[in-house]
């Protein structure tokens, strides 16, 4: 335990190194979040009106969907980092010292947590800076950084994974793409639950993008702390069941030599 | 004790490719090995399931008396491993390359300051240290590949190809470099190479390995010896019909050739032969003017176990990795 502390850590500072050398990154990852942000928030600002939508304004609405969005792309993205590893020979070189091979996995995973939390706070102040209010105050504010940082934990972990039995770049696009906009669309990011088809709600119900929407939307307005803490719940499961399927990967690609 | 042993080891890959089947060699503590084969004889997957990267389908392996498949945590505490592919991070520094390698071999964090830069100095890079490794030369990405195999003090050394896509200066200066560390350190050294040049440079002894197996093992020179001596060419000041005769009767020559004033013999031992020729004409009489001799190239060698020449070996054997 004393080791895998010790060498998440180191390796963390490696990835949290490289970020600062590139911050641009963060911002060019916020284009999207602001595109949905403005250009959906305008769009279908009028969708609020809609009986049975509940109310309130959009923006407010969208802005903790937009958080749970960015945090999903923002992490998936996360494999292309082992991927690159072990085509320069890095993850070799890794493997070869004794180093735990759940820290490989948790180091990643935190950086990507870290990276998310900052972009988090940016896309909510750019959603306060469109309108959507905070009513749940600081507290609310604070409570949203919770699912987006697990969402981003867990998804950066199945990325990793996936990029341990691949090795190959192009595998783990398609896979983000196959499956991140469906996970997007089947959570209540843009509509409201209520007012989804009868299969979109049932499929929502085991979709960790919708638990984190949920958690994040409720911790913003402030309204539902049960709803927050029990979505977080999901979510911290979903994560750690995640972290340990992607450190099992290392034993397939180590089968495939 | 041996400090490696490799023990009938097949590696056959889920694509139904054997990069490796039945290879057995075994390296004495303090010598350099190496490993001679042209691209695809499965040398680098040999050295992966060593370095427990990669799991053998078949046969066994130990290093440091720990076997791969059953204890590879102890192996890779006692195992410096530079691969083929250098494993540097390009967008960290020289400097926090070392240090994050020096941190995850555990050495005690009290050293870690003091061993990096003692090795950055060893391997004349204390300079470049807080530049990002993307900006430096081949060679310069070698020499920290070789301080990160070494950071933590291990007891044996893979290298995977060390020279390959140096130029030859690079090359030569890291031959003196391996030869010093090995002179200082007594470290036992497995070393891959398609360099014949360089086995025969650096190693102790060889295995060469054709199609995933070993074909010889031996000292260089023995391995040149074995295949039938040496050469040794005299030109005599004039043409001496009785100089072919004395030549024939002497211990050790298997066969003169030549017309003329020049002469060529197969010999057992070329420099041990030249002398003795050389005084056997003095004593009837004939002068010699010059002599020389000369030994089979690894590459005879090769061309005298595997039936094919080096150069030309087929690679469409090699494997995914």
């Amino acid at each position: 335990m004393k080791h895998f502390i010790a060498d998440t850590l180191h390796l963390l500072l490696r990835h949290i190194r490289a970020t600062l050398r590139l911050p641009i990154w963060i911002a060019v990852s916020l284009v999207q979040p602001v595109i949905w942000l403005t250009l959906f928030g305008q769009l279908f600002g009028r969708v609020a009106d809609l009986p049975g939508f509940g109310g309130g304004s959009y923006i407010a609405f969208l802005t903790p969907g937009v958080v749970a969005m960015t945090a999903l792309f923002g992490s998936a993205w996360s494999g292309i980092g082992i991927v690159e590893d072990i085509n320069n020979g890095v993850m070799d070189r890794l493997l070869a010292t004794p180093v735990h091979r759940g820290a490989l996995i948790a180091a990643r995973v935190l950086h990507a947590a870290l990276t998310v939390a900052i972009q988090t706070v940016i896309v909510l102040a750019l959603g306060i800076a469109l309108g959507s209010g905070l009513p749940g105050g600081a507290l609310g504010f604070v409570a949203v950084l919770l699912p987006a940082v697990l969402i981003a934990a867990g998804f950066s972990a199945l990325s990793n994974g996936v990029a341990l039995l691949t090795r190959r770049e192009e595998t783990l696009i398609a896979v983000i793409n196959f499956f991140g906009m469906p996970l997007t669309f089947l959570s209540a990011s843009f509509m409201s639950r209520d007012l989804m088809p009868g299969w979109m709600q049932v499929l929502s119900m085991g979709n960790p993008v919708n638990w984190a929407v949920v958690a994040a939307r409720e911790a913003m307005l402030g309204r539902d702390w049960t709803s927050v803490w029990f979505n977080s719940a999901l979510l911290a499961g979903f994560t750690l069941a995640a972290c340990i399927l992607a450190t099992l990967a290392f034993r397939g690609y180590r089968r495939a030599g | 004790m041996d400090e490696i042993v490799v023990e009938n080891l097949s590696k056959t890959f889920a694509g139904g490719v054997t990069a490796v089947d039945g290879l057995s060699f075994s390296v004495a503590r303090g010598e350099v090995f190496g490993l001679l084969g042209p691209n695809g004889a499965g040398k680098s997957t040999t050295v992966r399931i060593l370095a427990t990267l990669t799991q053998p389908t078949g046969g066994r392996a130990s290093v440091a008396s720990h076997d791969v498949a059953a204890d590879p945590a102890r192996v890779r505490s006692r195992l410096g491993y530079i691969a083929q592919a250098s494993g540097v991070d390009r967008w960290a520094t020289g400097h926090e390359n070392l240090t994050l390698q020096a941190q995850l071999q555990r050495v005690s964090p009290a050293l870690v300051g003091a061993r990096v830069r003692a090795l950055l100095d060893r391997v004349s890079l204390s300079e470049a240290a807080p530049r990002l490794v993307n900006t430096y030369s081949g060679g310069m990405k070698r020499r920290l590949d070789i301080a990160m195999g070494l950071v933590h003090e291990p007891s044996v050394l893979f290298l995977d190809e060390p020279t390959t896509g140096l130029d030859p200066e690079t090359r030569r200066a890291l031959w003196d470099d391996l030869a010093r560390l090995r002179a200082e350190r007594g470290l036992t050294v497995l070393l891959t190479t398609h360099y014949l040049e360089e086995a025969d440079q650096l190693c102790d002894r060889i295995a060469i390995v054709d199609r995933g197996r070993v074909v010889a093992t031996g000292t260089p020179s023995d391995l040149k010896t074995g295949i039938g001596g040496d050469i040794v060419t005299l030109e005599l000041a004039a043409a001496q019909p009785y100089a072919a005769a004395t030549l024939r009767a002497l211990d050790g020559v298997t066969e003169v050739n030549g017309e003329g004033a020049k002469l060529t013999l197969r010999v057992a031992d070329g420099a041990h032969m030249l002398p003795v020729a050389i005084s056997a004409l003095a004593q009837s009489g004939i002068s010699v003017r010059t002599a020389s001799a000369s030994r089979p190239s690894l590459d005879d060698v090769y061309l005298h176990h595997t039936g094919h020449r080096f150069d030309s070996t087929d690679v469409a054997h090699r494997a995914a990795r």
